[in-house]
This record gives C-alpha cells, sequence and structure tokens, in this order.
C-alpha cells in the first residue's frame, strides 16, 4: 500500500455522513483487450494447460490381460491408481502424498522466486476464466463495446450475444465437468454411458457439479473466487519476500503523474500519463500503482499495456515491471535527490540491484523439494511387486493338541501386484521340524506348502504351524515365514513369532 | 451500538463505528452475493426442516412432509443384502459339506459368514477363538472330538445340541455320580489308573485295583485304553485335552459328580444355510477330520 506520511495522525476526521452500508454490489470488471509477450505466454499456457486437462484421460498405456489401459486412471472402486507404469496401491498411498507435498513445495519455490505466477497462469482458476473472457471478448466485443452492450437497451441483439455466450460458457463448463470424471473411470466406456444415460449417479452429479461450478465461477465469479474464497493469496505473503519478482508500478519513475500533451517537455515530471490502460486490462480490475496489493494475481498484463503505451509515447518500456521490492527500493533511494524526469532513469539504473536467486528461503525449499523428491524415488525404485504380511491369532495364542504338540495359527496376506496368477511356495525358518498346513488345501502339509495369489489382488489363507510333539520350545519363538516363488527366488519374507506353554 | 464512524486516515475508508480497547474496524463491504447465499441457506435450512423429521414434540416429532425415516432405509438396505446374498446361501444349502470346503469360492463365502455367525451365536461358550473356556466348554480348534470331527458330526451337533430337552435329537450321554456308587478309596484307584494312560500314575499298585474297577463301570463309554467311545460322547482319558482337568484331584472331582455341558439346537434358530456355514468353518478352525 502507498502511504501518504503528510496525514495527520492525531486527528481522524469524524464525518456526519450515515454509516457505510456492510454489503456492497460488485463492481463488474470490463477487461480490455491487450497484447504483449505476458498475454502471449498466458495464452500459450491456457492452450497446453487445457489441452493437457481435455487430453490426458484418453492417452492409452497398455498394461496386459485384465488390466485398465488408461495411462492416468484413478481407480476409486477398484482402489488403485495407474500412473503411466506406476500402479498405486492403498498402501502405497504415500506416494499420492509426496507427490501432492512436492507440487506444495514446488509451489512455494516458484512463489519465492516469480511471485504468483501459479495465480496468474496455472491455477485453473485464471485458466477458465481467461478462455471465458476470451470468448466474451469475441461475442461481446472489446472492454468499451461491452459496457455500452450491458448499458444500453435489452434489444434482440442484447440477447443474442447474452445467449450465445452463455451457451458457450455451459458448453465448455460441462466439457470441463464431463473430462473430470473421466480421470476416474475408463475414458471410452465413460463418455458413451454419459450420452446414454447409463453412467452411475456419482458420474451424473459430478459432472452437474463441475459444470455448474465452472460456469458460475469462471463465468460469474472470477476475481472475486480470488478476492474472497481463495485462502492462497492470504498466506502466499509468507512464501514472497523482497527478493521475489512481483508487478510492481515503478513510483519513482512513474510519479508525479499527469496528462501528458504530444510535445510538451518530460522534466519535471513522471513518466505516468494516468492513461488508466493498466487499470482498464487487469482482470482483477485494481489499480496496480496502488502497490502490492491481495487481489493482484501477478499475470502481467498491466506490464504489456503500459509498454504498450511507453512505446507510443516514446518513453522507455518498464515503468510497470516484474521487480524486486528490494531492487525498487534502491532505486528510490537513489532518485530520492534527483528531480522528478529523464534524468532519474540513469541514476536508478546505476542503483540497480540484481535479485538474488540463491537466499536461504530458496534454498530451505529447494532442500525439501529435493529430500521429498528422493525419499519418492528411494520408494519407486525399492516398491516390491510381491508383499506377504502375517497377523498371528490371539485367541487363543497356541493351541495344544492331544498327541501334545502345539499348534499356532496365521493369517497370511500375500499382496500380488502382478498381473498373472502365481502359486508361492510357502516355508518357515526359526522352528525346527515344523508342520505347515493351509485352510482349503488340508491335504498338502509338511516343511513347506504351496500358496496361490490371483493376479492382480491380495489372497489371503490360514496356516497352521505345528511344533512336533514332545519338542521342547521356549514361550515364544521368533519365526520367519518365507515366499518363493515359482523361479525358485524368494519373494517376501515377514516374521512372526511362535508361542507355547510356559513349562 | 456504532458510535462514531470515521475516516481512516491510512486507508481512506470509513470505519464501522465499532471499537473495542482502541480498535478499530475499517469497513470492507462484503459482497452481495455473499449474504444472499446466507439468505439462500436458511431458507434451505427451513425447507429441509419441512420435508425431513426434524422438531421435537411432546408426544413424538415432527416426521417431515416427505415421511422420510432412517428405519425403512436400513429396513431397504437389509433386505437387498439378503437378496443379493440368496442365490450363495441357496448354493450352501443344496451343497455337500464336502464340496463347499474343496470350492474356493464357496469356502471363502462359507468363512466369511460364518466368522460373524460364530462370533453372534457360538462365542460366548466356546470363545471368540473358538478357543473353548475353563469349566466345560470344548474347545473346537484342536483334534479332540467327544462326538466327532468330521463336517457331518459337526453340522449334526450344530443341528441338535447336546444333553438339553428342546430335540429329541440331541447327543445324550450321562455319567452317573460315582460319589454314591463307588467308595473315596475306589475312586482314588480309578483316578489312578485313568492317569496310568497317559503314563502319570505314581501308584502301580492303586491304579491295578483301580483297573479293575475301570473295567467294570467305565470301559462301556471310555473305552478299554482310555481312548473315548464317540458313538455315546464318552471323552477320551488318553490325551493331553482334558475338558475339566486332567490332575489327579480334578480327575477324582469329575468321576465322584460329573459336570456335563449342554447345548442348545440351533436347527430353527439358524437358517440351514448358516449351520451348513458354522459347521464348515468349526472344520478348518485346525480340528476337521
Amino acid at each position: 500500500m502507498r502511504v501518504d506520511r503528510n496525514i495527520n495522525l492525531a486527528e481522524p476526521r469524524v464525518t456526519a455522513t450515515p454509516p457505510a452500508r456492510l454489503y456492497a454490489n460488485r463492481v463488474k470488471v470490463y477487461p480490455a483487450r491487450v497484447h504483449g509477450t505476458f498475454r502471449t505466454a498466458k495464452y500459450a499456457f491456457l492452450v497446453f494447460a487445457l489441452a493437457v486437462y481435455y487430453t490426458l484421460p484418453w492417452l492409452r498405456w497398455p498394461r496386459g490381460e485384465g488390466a485398465p489401459d488408461q495411462l492416468i486412471l484413478l481407480d476409486f472402486a477398484g482402489r488403485r491408481f495407474y500412473l503411466g507404469p506406476v500402479e498405486i496401491w492403498p498402501q502405497e498411498i504415500y506416494l499420492v502424498t509426496g507427490l501432492l507435498i512436492l507440487s506444495a513445495i514446488g509451489l512455494f519455490l516458484v512463489s519465492s522466486l516469480f511471485g504468483r505466477v501459479w495465480c496468474g497462469y496455472a491455477c485453473p482458476q485464471t485458466v477458465w476464466t481467461d478462455l471465458f473472457m476470451w470468448i466474451e471478448r469475441r461475442i461481446e466485443g472489446d472492454r468499451n463495446a461491452r459496457m455500452k452492450l450491458d448499458q444500453g437497451a435489452r434489444d434482440a441483439a442484447y440477447w443474442r450475444k447474452k445467449v450465445t455466450k452463455h451457451a458457450l460458457w455451459l458448453v465448455i463448463a460441462f466439457l470441463t465437468g464431463g473430462s473430470f470424471v473421466l480421470y476416474v473411470q475408463d475414458a471410452p466406456t465413460a463418455v458413451r454411458d454419459i450420452f446414454t444415460g447409463e453412467a452411475g449417479a456419482w458420474t451424473y452429479t459430478f459432472v452437474g457439479l463441475l459444470t455448474f461450478t465452472t460456469y458460475t465461477l469462471a463465468g460469474w465469479a472470477r476475481e472475486q473466487v480470488c478476492t474472497y474464497m481463495c485462502p492462497w493469496p492470504r498466506f502466499q505473503a509468507a512464501m514472497l519476500d523482497e527478493q521475489s519478482l512481483i508487478v510492481t508500478y515503478r513510483a519513482w519513475r512513474g510519479e508525479p503523474r499527469g496528462k501528458h500533451k504530444q510535445g510538451e517537455p518530460w522534466e519535471g515530471r513522471g513518466d505516468c500519463i494516468d492513461c488508466r490502460q493498466c487499470v482498464n486490462v487487469c482482470p482483477t480490475g485494481i489499480d496496480i500503482r496502488d502497490g502490492q496489493q491481495l487481489e493482484c494475481i501477478g499475470c502481467g498484463l498491466c506490464i504489456d499495456a503500459c509498454n504498450a503505451v511507453m512505446d507510443k509515447i516514446g518513453r522507455p518500456r518498464g515503468l510497470i515491471a516484474l521487480d524486486t521490492l528490494a531492487n525498487v527500493q534502491a532505486c528510490e533511494r537513489a532518485v530520492a535527490a534527483t528531480p522528478p524526469g529523464p534524468g532519474r532513469i540513469p541514476v536508478a539504473e546505476a542503483a540497480h540491484q540484481r535479485m538474488k536467486i540463491i537466499r536461504p528461503r530458496t534454498m530451505i525449499y529447494l532442500g525439501v523439494l529435493s529430500l521429498v523428491a528422493a525419499v519418492m524415488l528411494l520408494a519407486l525404485a525399492t516398491r516390491s511387486v510381491t508383499d506377504l504380511s502375517v497377523l498371528r491369532d490371539r485367541a487363543p495364542v497356541y493351541v495344544l493338541l492331544s498327541d501334545g504338540s502345539v499348534r499356532n495359527a496365521y493369517t497370511l496376506k500375500i499382496v500380488n501386484k502382478t498381473h498373472e496368477a502365481r502359486v508361492f511356495t510357502l516355508s518357515l525358518d526359526g522352528l525346527a521340524a515344523a508342520t505347515l498346513a493351509a485352510v482349503g488345501t488340508e491335504d498338502v502339509t509338511g516343511a513347506t506348502i504351496p500358496l496361490s495369489a490371483a493376479p492382480d489382488s491380495v489372497a489371503s489363507h490360514r496356516v497352521y504351524v505345528t511344533a512336533p510333539p514332545g519338542a521342547v520350545l521356549p514361550e515364544s519363538t521368533t519365526v520367519t515365514f518365507r515366499l518363493i516363488d515359482a523361479a525358485g527366488r524368494e519373494a517376501a519374507r515377514a516374521e512372526s513369532v511362535f508361542l507355547a506353554p510356559r513349562r | 451500538m456504532p458510535t462514531k464512524i470515521e475516516k481512516d486516515a491510512l486507508t481512506g475508508k470509513l470505519t464501522t463505528g465499532h471499537e473495542w480497547d482502541g480498535i478499530k474496524e475499517l469497513n470492507t463491504p462484503l459482497p452481495k452475493w455473499w449474504l444472499y447465499i446466507l439468505y439462500a441457506t436458511i431458507i434451505w435450512a427451513a425447507v429441509w426442516a419441512l420435508l425431513f423429521p426434524s422438531f421435537p414434540g411432546l408426544s413424538g416429532y415432527f416426521g417431515g412432509v416427505l415421511g422420510w425415516t432412517k428405519r425403512e432405509d436400513i429396513a431397504r438396505e437389509v433386505a437387498a443384502v439378503a437378496d443379493a446374498r440368496a442365490p450363495m446361501f441357496e448354493r450352501i444349502r443344496t451343497t455337500d459339506l464336502e464340496e463347499i470346503r474343496r470350492d474356493p469360492t464357496l469356502l471363502r463365502f462359507a468363512m466369511a459368514g460364518a466368522r460373524q455367525a460364530f462370533a453372534d451365536n457360538c462365542a460366548p461358550c466356546h470363545g471368540s477363538g473358538a478357543e473353548g473356556r475353563p469349566g466345560g466348554f470344548p474347545a473346537l480348534i484342536d483334534d479332540d472330538w467327544i462326538w466327532g470331527g468330521t463336517l457331518d458330526d459337526i453340522v449334526f451337533t450344530i443341528r441338535h445340541g447336546i444333553r438339553n430337552a428342546l430335540d429329541d435329537d440331541a447327543r445324550q450321554s450321562q455319567m452317573p455320580a460315582y460319589g454314591q456308587i463307588l467308595s473315596r478309596r475306589e475312586i482314588e484307584d480309578v483316578a489312578e489308573h485313568v492317569l496310568s494312560f497317559t503314563g502319570r500314575a505314581t501308584d502301580a499298585e492303586a491304579a491295578k485295583r483301580g483297573e479293575a474297577i475301570y473295567a467294570e463301570h467305565c470301559v462301556a463309554c471310555h473305552g478299554e485304553q482310555g481312548e473315548g467311545v464317540r458313538a455315546v460322547g464318552g471323552p477320551r482319558l488318553n490325551d493331553a485335552i482334558w475338558l475339566y482337568g486332567g490332575s489327579r484331584d480334578q480327575i477324582i472331582a469329575q468321576i465322584t459328580n460329573p459336570r456335563m455341558g449342554v447345548m442348545p439346537p440351533w436347527q430353527g434358530r439358524l437358517d440351514e444355510a448358516i449351520i451348513r456355514m458354522l459347521a464348515v468353518y468349526v472344520h478348518t478352525l485346525g480340528g476337521g477330520e
């Protein structure tokens, strides 16, 4: 916030006016069209982001018999996340958590370097709002035409334009909601089901919900989502510091602002001609010349607008620019003794401070980012396709058989992440001459028994381990169950204990 | 009440007029639509309260215009589950018990259903893990069976129970109270003989004397070598498992004044399919024959 330090704080002015309303009508924003580097970048990212969003569910990734062939599939019903070559089971949800942590820390890092590029370019709210605004501009015209249309007569042309616009918005909103549900089910099947009325109630609910939110948030609410609803603008300030690049109005160069006629000298005044182009193009309707503010999404469209004006009036670009607060303050200090006018520019350039990319904040973010990424890579690399877990019976902890031998019961869960049925050989270490038996295949008993596991599932087997009669056993013996696969390699192992009565 | 609306010098905004210990509140108006959403939720709540059960009364409650109740929902859900289970129940009813044990699908269904049925009906006496309880509730997980441990034996026992007056086919056996038939000395001798089956006799002479008494009174039900006679429910006396304890004193007590457990018949109380599932379940617990 720019502060006028000349105001006398001691005597607040008491007004006799009636209290202002606590609720205000929204002032509708009519952003004007603009050309330039930032606008091009914003459109480029918009096309990229939407292309990814709409095409990703349609990409295939063959996984073999019995498994879905969708590249990205979050199969909640089947409890599997398919992400390309990686298949995530419920117990591996930490990988998803890691991915979310990576995204969050990545966002922190990018914000600490380049300010709110997420808000200005990548946030879905920004992307769809921008798309909706583009459609609006194609149908209703630019800023002045739209303002005139809204204030003008409600004639046929008015209704034709409005209906066309809202219809197009709704189509895009529906495509958005429709695409969202394709991530959680097989895309071609889901699309056919949606249009033939065969899809489930949840599918329609989510399509409807996201159609509604896309239409209202991108079409109607727009900048109010960022200003009133989104928590991110509230705490993103914690990620920024005086070395972060933010969209800045260089007041030392622009002030005192004022109208300028061609041929008038620039000495003794600022470069800002108060043309309000920066305000007109702003998608959130703010005046960047007021300084850093919560509503600014850092998209840089005002930079494009101002640069175009500077080109036209023959002043150097960069009155509004991506700059660090540190540099702005350094320039302000440097030019304090120089009177306003073109003379300030070389003075400020001499005092220019380069942005510090390496600083504790960015290094900490980068460190945490690398650490999480390393842990994730390690987890992915050491991920096994077979897991074994053993739950031992606790009621009772052991069974005494009629011949005096002791038996313990265990439930073995074999996680078979491969897509083929497998038969393992179970053996037990740590208990001499123990006999194994499994429920369902009681005929086969001995030192080793076969255990089967269906493809892509968890097989549960109840296994009885009997110590031979007369064996002298301690109260607790540590035993290791080993699963040997068909190739003779150990596929998984798990430890447990064998309990016997106290002697 | 707002007292003093001021124009804030720093921001140029008006205050709300509220002041708390010198802290004043800027008037940053909320958008109108936000207020309308609040009104919409209030209307929503009112409509909701009208449609669904809401207000308590002195006798009962206002049931809502739709007449919806959670109880009906649950009844519907239970009925739906029963319908879904029906084909499997029918298969369990009509499939041979041995075949159920061999068929992985049927076995999995039977195990899952019977685990719950066992916990609801059997666990109070036999324990949650079928480990039995002291005082005559037999373990079902060991390999010692009084009435037999084949699938057919188990299903018969569950259907008709043991020593109850409710079912004509209930398994019956009665051990006389030898405290009124034999002298204390004779009982001690028989106990010594019984201990000799598991090699625990300490007085060879007493055991010898007991052998004759055993031959006269006990052999019909417990067998010559204490191997038990399942047809009449005479338990084995030559193994490591004792229902009422295997020490000398416990054996004497049991001979003198025998305790015998009772099990109710479950036929009629449980669905035939559940009884069959329970039989398969008990059979898989580790002692099935």
